[in-house]
């Protein structure tokens, strides 16, 4: 029997080191990844409307983290009680929706999936909202309360914008399942301006938060966001294989042996609850999570074992830059970090879907 | 290896298989054949499990819905007629892919998975194009791509719908002979959904003849394709149609225009 013959051998691409049975380039990738974190954390916390010497700034975080209580100077507690709180917030929900974004575009096959396009994140927000306005809280544990209710609203939103994409098209076409994402946010986005025009000053105060801020953040919030990153982020870590298999298609993920239902959801359960969380703190936060796992394809390939650790590290550098640029642009007026985001995104989207385009043309 | 016992699946209120029950030993080729809507896909998504059904189908004597996904990915190995690639992995991630069930969730461990990957490559003739990106492959290198993936997935029995049906001749005759020739291996066994009934015939041990989700005949493939089985499966002379169509004509004949006669070839 003789082989058959390429035709095709003229348009090979290539990507960094395949997903190999080896990962000898992984310590490499985690020193660098490692790097940009601390270089980008260190910029952000020196960097603002009160500029701080990059050496004091290095100096004062290398006291806090040896445990040396550091002198009482202005400086020295800007860094500490207000810009190193918020840097970290502000990485971890980059962080959370870049990987949730990562998770949902492999699991649905499809490069425009994102919490904000998906509808998740808007659900997530009206649930936040309903939280705060009927003060619904646990004891002990005064952040749980709004973020249990922006988890739930979160897995229903997606629950429901799923299973109407799947009623009206049982592919889950790419522009489906957005129209009906666009749709359910801007019903979610009417009820949200409707509970705020009836609320009084309850809720009227929560508008910037709508619109993404993390200003503000405290230690409570960072370690609230930690757990949830690091639990969620586990989980679908230890899914990356079989949302690669679902690339290829739910069928044939099920032909090579994943519990196609199983994996489907848990990402869904786990990425509502990072959603959930990170929207409860810091808001909507728009095109993160469709922005950056789409960067980090096109740098790392498209293995979510390589593409989910990617894709939290740009995500929280990306949104770290974004706050910056939020907090600095018009200082000392501080813009929504969901403005900046959702700008950015913007033109990105557009770019996207004018390459998709040409690309099916 | 494989036992279907009153296999019947309902879609609503419509009945696409009905009782059907077949057999398959070590060795076989088993062709299912009928016309569209036979429900012959619909037997091939019961046996590997993707949905709902009433009746038993056993391989290697385990009730198929009583064994995870992982369990029944290394007894079957499953080759659709197309494919929905999303993202732009290359050929040789998507073979290792084949290899998901035989790995560990925390141990990704697996010795002859290197090993059979590469062969499902080399001998799939993907060799030259094992770090292209899969986006950009045509229909029959795609086709045999995943042809590798079932090949590295190392389960004794393929299950193949329409595998070749939008390839052309030189792809379809490439995919039938290397899956003839995996088949040489002892303990292995192939059903395949065809339409083609020439295809079926020269590569096929036995087969299935089913109409509107019933079994009309099965056994070896002369027992099955016979003249009147097919006349009334069909609703039209087969073999009459078949002869003609592909006798031989390179060398000047156009068939035997006597045997044959449609409305729009006699005039």
């Amino acid at each position: 029997m003789s082989k058959p013959q390429s035709t095709a051998g003229n348009k090979k691409t290539r990507f960094p080191s395949s997903t190999g049975f080896s990962g000898s380039a992984l310590p490499w990738r985690i020193a660098g990844f490692s790097v940009l974190i601390l270089v980008s954390i260190l910029l952000c916390i020196a960097l603002g409307s009160v500029p701080i010497a990059l050496d004091k700034t290095a100096r004062v975080l290398l006291d806090a983290l040896r445990g040396i209580r550091a002198a009482g100077d202005m400086e020295t507690t800007i860094i500490l009680t207000i810009r190193l709180p918020r840097v970290l917030g502000v990485f971890l929900v980059g962080a959370s929706l870049s990987i949730c974004g990562a998770a949902m575009q492999g699991l649905l096959r499809n490069p425009l999936a994102d919490g904000a396009t998906l509808g998740v994140s808007a659900g997530a927000s009206l649930g936040a909202m309903l939280a705060i306005l009927f003060g619904i809280s646990l004891p002990l544990m005064p952040l749980a309360g709004t973020a249990l209710v922006a988890v739930l609203f979160a897995f229903l939103s997606l629950m429901l914008v799923l299973s109407l994409a799947y009623a009206l098209d049982r592919s889950l076409a790419t522009s489906t399942i957005i129209l009906i994402g666009v749709i359910y946010t801007m019903f979610m986005g009417s009820l949200m301006s409707l509970l705020i025009s009836f609320s009084g000053s309850k809720l009227r105060s929560i508008t910037f938060w709508t619109m993404g801020s993390l200003s503000g953040t405290g230690y409570g919030e960072v370690i609230f966001l930690s757990v949830a990153l690091l639990v969620c982020g586990s989980v679908l870590l230890l899914s990356s294989r079989e949302l690669d298999a679902f690339a290829m298609g739910e069928d044939n993920a099920h032909n090579i042996g994943v519990s196609v239902k199983q994996v489907k959801l848990r990402v869904m359960i786990f990425v509502s609850i990072l959603i959930g969380v990170s929207v409860s703190i810091g808001g909507t936060i728009g095109f993160v999570g469709l922005v950056i796992p789409h960067i980090s394809r096109l740098i790392i390939g498209p293995s979510h074992r390589r593409l989910l650790p990617a894709s939290i590290v740009l995500g929280g550098v990306f949104l770290l830059f974004c706050d910056l640029l939020a907090r600095t642009l018009l200082s000392p007026i501080e813009l929504p970090l969901g403005v900046v985001t959702s700008l950015i995104g913007a033109v990105f989207f557009l770019v996207i879907l004018i390459r998709s385009r040409r690309r099916m043309a | 290896m494989l036992s279907v016992r009153k296999l019947s699946v309902s879609y609503l209120d419509f009945d696409a298989v009905s009782d059907v029950s077949l057999e398959l030993e070590s060795g076989q080729w088993l062709m299912l054949a009928g016309p569209n809507g036979a429900g012959k896909s619909t037997i091939i998504k019961a046996i590997s499990n993707s949905l709902k059904f009433d009746g038993q189908v056993l391989v290697a004597g385990q009730d198929v819905t009583r064994l995870s996904s992982r369990q029944l990915a290394l007894h079957m190995a499953v080759l659709q007629q197309s494919h929905a690639v999303g993202f732009a992995f290359t050929v040789e991630e998507l073979v290792r892919f084949g290899r998901y069930a035989h790995q560990r969730r925390f141990s990704h461990s697996d010795p002859r998975g290197r090993e059979l990957v590469n062969e499902a490559i080399a001998v799939c003739g993907l060799s030259a194009i094992r770090t292209q990106n899969v986006l950009t492959l045509s229909g029959g290198e795609l086709q045999r791509a995943f042809l590798a993936q079932a090949f590295a997935q190392d389960a004794p029995l393929l299950l193949l719908d329409e595998p070749a049906s939008h390839l052309d001749m030189t792809y379809q005759q490439t995919l039938f002979e290397l899956i003839a020739t995996w088949l040489k291996t002892k303990g292995r066994g192939v059903i395949s959904v065809v339409h083609d009934l020439q295809l079926a015939r020269r590569y096929g041990s036995h087969a299935l003849l089913l109409n509107q989700g019933r079994l009309v005949a099965s056994g070896s493939m002369d027992a099955v394709f016979t003249r009147d089985n097919l006349q009334s499966v069909y609703g039209m002379d087969v073999n009459a149609w078949l002869n003609w169509l592909h006798a031989p004509w390179l060398d000047g004949q156009n068939g035997d225009d006597s045997v044959y006669s449609s409305g729009i070839r006699k005039e």
